[in-house]
């Protein structure tokens, strides 16, 4: 009998750290795989929710991740997605508990989108395909680099359209008066949801003309 | 303009393959092009042989267009002397709307072109020509005062945003200039709605609501009361957008455009067959005063015949085929009254109706197309039987 070595993988190795990296960018969320729009147009309007709630996704997210992973082997296939979905909305509950006790004017400003972290494909998408096949230290990781890659186009398009659409950045006016002496009025479209869509689309168009293998062939 | 050539012929060499500005070559194509009819024909394969290209015909467009402008610019001094009182001979007022317009062009011209140069070099194609007209719609539509620097944000958004993205002119889903419109429109809406805006230094004690706005402010009061009678509105004496006020001088550009078969009379018709259509049924709905407002005042307010003949023809964003051009033309008409007199919020619908139809029209060009080739199918199928 040959000796297999079952060398322990280190906490933080390549692949580990690929897991964590790879949403931020090729591997992105919202701008290459193109899911949890909606949370996207709709808490961005300020730079502050949107901080909040991409907290909160990173939060779920890893957590999800971490506890499917450790229940993998005894969820029975055909009820996996209500098990998955028992999970997350336990940990989504916690959440909105959480940020109505500690930050409630911003958990006022969430409303239901704190809610409907529970429907965010994402979560559902990590769950299915990492986390039910993988160990839980990777899936955690997993969990915590998706969100993050989910926070930062957040946060991206929230500082655009917070800075163009009020003149501030959370909350404290940034825009010189100067400016609106000269006749510099605020955008009001960054305001409305179309142009977050507008601000994840250049995103987008920006991160395919620098990685060209992202780019579909036709 | 011998010298000229000669100049050209000079220093092409260097932008050719393998000349020292080799990069800038579709900047000078544009130039040459612009100065001079291209040499270039079709050698075989096609049957008409013409140096008529996109440049030329969108030169058609722009002189159509001058008429509205020249127009445009007299108003804009009539409505301002009359505001604060005075009168004003004719070079008068036509000088102080040219110091407005003018800079206004100068802005969309510039900024628009300057996108539009800097994506050919970057991308190594040749310069779009649909600028050209863009450029020139854009000033058209917006309101005398309007700031200039809005007037740039506005154009490089409608440049990139509506044109750029999608490949450039010829692959926009949406007309650039009705982008850049409704742009200005979310964006700014106290620049580009209200009563105050549509006179170049208005006096404040004079009111200067535009005929659709009067016809708005009826839903509340329970009669409309117009300023102006239904002649003023058909000549264009009224407050209103550069070029959108006189359906006479945009008469005059739509005669050109159908005369040289650039614009299409197809889409003009149904649009304003559209309209009546409409206006007509809410007449004889007739629930509140503006609904009673006699259908052919639709066609002479706001900027219904200017969409008409320069917006909704425009050849890349409306419907190809004929049976689609006349679908796509009602809907405009319809929905231009319908949004008008039903949405309080959005006292001008032609821009808004333009924009959704023209998200539409690929939609009716295929199901145009589809129903021919069934009832050709079943054409087949019988001759075989």
């Amino acid at each position: 009998m040959s000796t297999v070595k079952t060398e322990r993988e280190p906490m933080f190795s390549a692949k580990t750290k690929k897991l964590l990296i790879g949403p931020l960018s090729k591997d992105n969320p919202i701008t290459v795989q193109v899911l949890g729009i909606c949370s996207a147009l709709a808490v961005t309007v300020k730079l502050e929710p949107a901080v909040v709630m991409s907290i909160s996704v990173i939060a779920v997210t890893a957590i999800a991740n971490l506890l499917i992973s450790l229940l993998r082997n005894t969820i029975p296939p055909r009820i996996r997605i209500i098990v998955q979905l028992v999970v997350i909305a336990a940990l989504v509950i916690l959440v909105d508990q959480i940020l109505k006790a500690y930050v409630y004017d911003v958990s006022k400003q969430l409303s239901v989108f704190v809610g409907l972290i529970i429907t965010n494909c994402i979560i559902m998408g990590r769950l299915e395909a990492f986390a039910m096949a993988n160990k839980p230290w990777p899936a955690f990781v997993d969990g915590i680099g998706n969100g993050l890659g989910y926070g930062i186009i957040l946060i991206i398009v929230a500082f655009f359209r917070e800075l163009l659409g009020s003149g501030t950045i959370w909350g404290f006016h940034v825009m010189p008066k100067a400016f609106y002496e000269l006749g510099y009025v605020n955008n009001g479209l960054m305001i409305l949801p179309p142009m977050a869509l507008i601000v994840v689309g250049i995103i987008i168009w920006v991160q395919r003309s620098k990685n060209p293998e992202l780019q579909e062939e036709n | 303009m011998k010298a000229l050539r000669k100049q050209l012929d000079k220093i092409k060499p260097q932008f050719q393959k393998g000349g020292k500005f080799e990069k800038l070559h579709s900047s000078f194509d544009a130039f040459e092009t612009f100065l001079f009819v291209p040499d270039k024909t079709t050698a075989h394969g096609s049957h008409i042989r013409d140096s008529i290209d996109m440049k030329r015909t969108m030169s058609i467009v722009v002189i159509a267009m001058i008429p509205a402008l020249i127009f445009g610019m007299w108003n804009i001094g009539h409505q301002h002397f009359l505001s604060i009182g005075e009168t004003a001979a004719l070079l008068e007022k036509f000088l102080f709307g040219l110091g407005k317009a003018l800079p206004i062009i100068v802005v969309s011209y510039v900024t628009g072109l300057g996108i539009e140069f800097a994506f050919a070099q970057f991308r190594g194609h040749e310069v779009n020509e649909g600028f050209l007209v863009s450029g020139m719609l854009i000033p058209l539509v917006v309101p005398p005062d309007i700031p200039l620097w809005m007037v740039a944000v506005a154009t490089a958004f409608a440049v990139v945003i509506g044109k750029e993205v999608f490949g450039g002119t010829g692959m926009n889903i949406l007309n650039p200039a009705l982008t850049a419109r409704a742009f200005l429109f979310f964006a700014y809406p106290a620049q580009l709605s209200g009563d105050k805006v549509w006179i170049a230094e208005k006096a404040d004690a004079y009111s200067g609501a535009t005929p659709l706005a009067e016809a708005a402010a009826g839903i509340d009061t329970g009669v409309v009361n117009f300023t102006h009678s239904f002649m003023d509105m058909f000549l264009g004496v009224i407050p209103g957008s550069i070029g959108e006020t006189s359906t006479l001088a945009i008469l005059i550009g739509a005669a050109i455009l159908v005369f040289t078969g650039v614009g299409s009379l197809r889409i003009m018709l149904s649009v304003v067959i559209g309209g009546i259509f409409m206006g007509g049924l809410l007449n004889i709905a007739g629930s509140n005063a503006y609904m009673d407002v006699p259908f052919y005042y639709h066609l002479v307010m706001g900027g219904f015949a200017f969409g008409a003949v320069y917006m909704a023809t425009d050849p890349v964003t409306a419907s190809q085929t004929n049976t689609g051009k006349l679908i796509y033309g009602f809907f405009i008409g319809l929905m231009a009254v319908l949004i008008r007199v039903l949405n309080p919020a959005y006292p001008e619908g032609m821009m808004l109706a333009i924009l959704l139809m023209n998200v539409f029209a690929p939609l009716i060009d295929h199901y145009v197309v589809e129903a021919n080739i069934k009832r050709r199918l079943k054409r087949l199928k019988a001759v075989k039987a």
